[in-house]
């Protein structure tokens, strides 16, 4: 009996043994990736909300005593300059044209290469995908070119239709539609892939079902299609109006955020008032306006997609 | 016979959208190869008509190109490697072992995804400046050290690794870290390859955080330096598209090159079950 009791005790002291250790070497395959998310994200995020709220700037980078806490004042701050407003509002027309737009074409070109009359559908699939592996300031710098009012491919190309040149970077109400078609071309073929994924996942019993109801191609598509599509398509606007809204590159390389700022993005004003001009504090509290617009898209996109799965 | 002209109409429609996805990379490489100002006549032509290697050479040995793409290089590959490593441990403790709070704790990781890099940017380039990281590959490759992204990743394929292969192992006498090794990363071959290739052309083709980091020009990673050559040369347009042709072309070679591996990342990453 006693000898027996010992065993069981001995069993649950190794089994208990083993369960720390097991523990343990859990930890130890955690600990370089979560220290280095520790150290490297959470730290400098939870600074730059402290950050934010300091008057920290090219004499604090000197000497971080002269750091003091100013409340809300860069938050003020913000909302009382005119051109955060045009930002704001450059940023939100290019993620609100731009990003449905680039989600329309990638799914307009996922139903067509997807089509069963489509040939030579992988050529077409690779083609469409090389503008995504292209370098975005390399391409800015093409597309600079080719936007180029008198000797540009663009131009030239509507000139065959009988359109006459136009200065696209140069003009303040060209500019911004001039990058969102190039963002659009540069991304489209990602989310592309990722339509056609969905549309595979679509049984053929539901097309053949609605086919024999009667259905055309486009009730087919309204009422097969679009639903059992979904799931990808919430998925699909909200990393892309995510990515949208961190807009860079496009403007810093091909316009500066100009012509009289009809390009100056959020993050461009942040790259600029941040490590142009050292107002780290004032550029830290842009940081979290932006991040504050890309939880809100996102908590709406979550409702959504709650709702759409019942 | 009915089908014929919607199956016409449909594949014009392809190839039309073809050549507008091409074109812009096509003359890209064309121009490169143009007399300086040939690319500036209008109409604009397509094809150089005496090809030349002059803004290649130009950009090797005058404007250090070679220096910036040996740049680019070591901080992707380095990204690449230690973020594999990380990643796959991590991404190996989430999918095989149970331990207080995991859950949680994987779910919060996803949850740092809605937060934008821009907003650790301003505290993180003072804190690698304090350490004097500043203009060092350190600094550059800090970011890039683990990702949630491939910690998702390799958790996804390694929880369908089924539990025999581990308890197998074990029974004869290995232990944790001899599984991780010597059972697991074999296993995970497929995926560390799909992995490498994001990581690595990703950190290549990263802007931001190279042209806040690298200060001085001697640093510059590939597109960071052809950022700054375009406020210098904006006038060569023969010579910038050679140089956005240096930038792109890596990336460009790994992707034709293993295009299978590259697309299954976007599918394990990308579609909701």
């Amino acid at each position: 009996m006693v000898s027996r009791k010992k065993d069981t005790l001995m069993a649950q002291t190794e089994k208990r043994q083993n369960h720390t250790q097991h523990i343990a070497a859990a930890w130890i395959f955690l600990a370089p990736a979560m220290a280095a998310i520790a150290v490297f994200f959470v730290v400098p995020v939870i600074s730059a909300v402290v950050m934010s709220f300091t008057d920290f700037d090219i004499y604090a980078l000197g000497n971080l005593s002269y750091v003091r806490f100013v409340g809300f004042s860069n938050y003020i701050r913000i909302f009382e300059t005119p051109l955060f407003w045009t930002a704001l509002k450059n940023t939100f027309y290019f993620v609100l044209v731009g990003g449905p737009l680039s989600v329309a074409v990638s799914l307009g070109m996922a139903l067509m290469v997807s089509s069963k009359l489509a040939k030579f559908k992988p050529f077409f699939r690779t083609v469409y995908f090389l503008p995504v592996v292209t370098n975005l300031v390399a391409v800015s710098v093409v597309w600079r070119y080719l936007y180029h009012p008198a000797h540009g491919l663009l131009n030239l190309a509507l000139s065959w239709v009988g359109i006459t040149p136009i200065d696209w970077l140069g003009n303040p109400f060209a500019a911004m539609p001039a990058i969102i078609v190039m963002a659009v071309w540069k991304n489209f073929g990602y989310n592309m892939l990722i339509f056609i994924a969905g549309l595979q996942n679509i049984p053929d019993d539901l097309y053949e079902a609605s086919h024999i109801d009667g259905a055309n191609a486009w009730q087919q598509f309204i009422h097969v299609t679009l639903p059992m599509l979904t799931p990808t398509t919430v998925f699909v606007v909200m990393m892309t109006i995510i990515g949208y809204f961190q807009l860079f590159a496009e403007p810093y390389v091909m316009t500066q955020g100009g012509p009289m700022n009809s390009t100056m993005s959020i993050v461009l004003m942040m790259y600029e008032q941040g490590f142009r001009w050292w107002n780290m504090g004032f550029a830290a509290a842009i940081a979290f306006v932006l991040f504050a617009v890309i939880l809100f898209f996102t908590l709406i996109q979550m409702a959504i997609q709650r709702r759409t799965e019942g | 016979m009915k089908r014929k002209i919607p199956m016409i109409l449909l594949n014009a429609a392809l190839s039309i959208c073809a050549i507008i996805a091409i074109t812009p990379i096509l003359w890209m490489i064309a121009a490169s190869f143009m007399v300086p100002g040939e690319a500036s006549t209008f109409p604009p032509p397509f094809l150089p008509s005496r090809p030349s290697l002059e803004h290649y050479t130009v950009l090797i040995e005058r404007l250090q190109i070679g220096r910036y793409f040996m740049n680019s290089f070591i901080i992707s590959s380095a990204v690449t490697l230690i973020s594999l490593l990380f990643n796959s441990m991590a991404g190996f403790a989430f999918a095989k072992y149970r331990f207080p709070g995991r859950d949680k704790l994987f779910r919060l990781l996803l949850g740092f995804m809605i937060i934008p890099a821009q907003v650790n940017m301003l505290p993180l380039f003072m804190m690698l400046k304090s350490f004097g990281l500043v203009n060092s590959y350190i600094g550059a490759i800090i970011p890039g050290l683990a990702s949630v992204f491939g910690i998702f990743l390799m958790r996804q394929f390694i929880k369908a690794v089924p539990d025999s292969l581990i308890e197998a192992a074990r029974m004869d006498g290995a232990s944790d870290l001899r599984v991780y090794w010597s059972v697991m990363l074999p296993l995970c071959r497929p995926i560390l390859f799909t992995l490498a290739l994001f990581t690595f052309m990703g950190t290549w083709n990263d802007f931001m955080w190279p042209l806040i980091i690298m200060s001085d020009s001697a640093r510059y990673t590939l597109p960071v330096a052809i950022a700054n050559l375009m406020g210098e040369h904006a006038l060569d347009l023969e010579l910038m598209m050679a140089g956005s042709v240096i930038t792109i072309l890596p990336v460009f070679l790994l992707f034709l090159a293993f295009q299978r591996q590259y697309v299954r990342g976007i599918m394990v990453g990308g579609v909701k079950e």
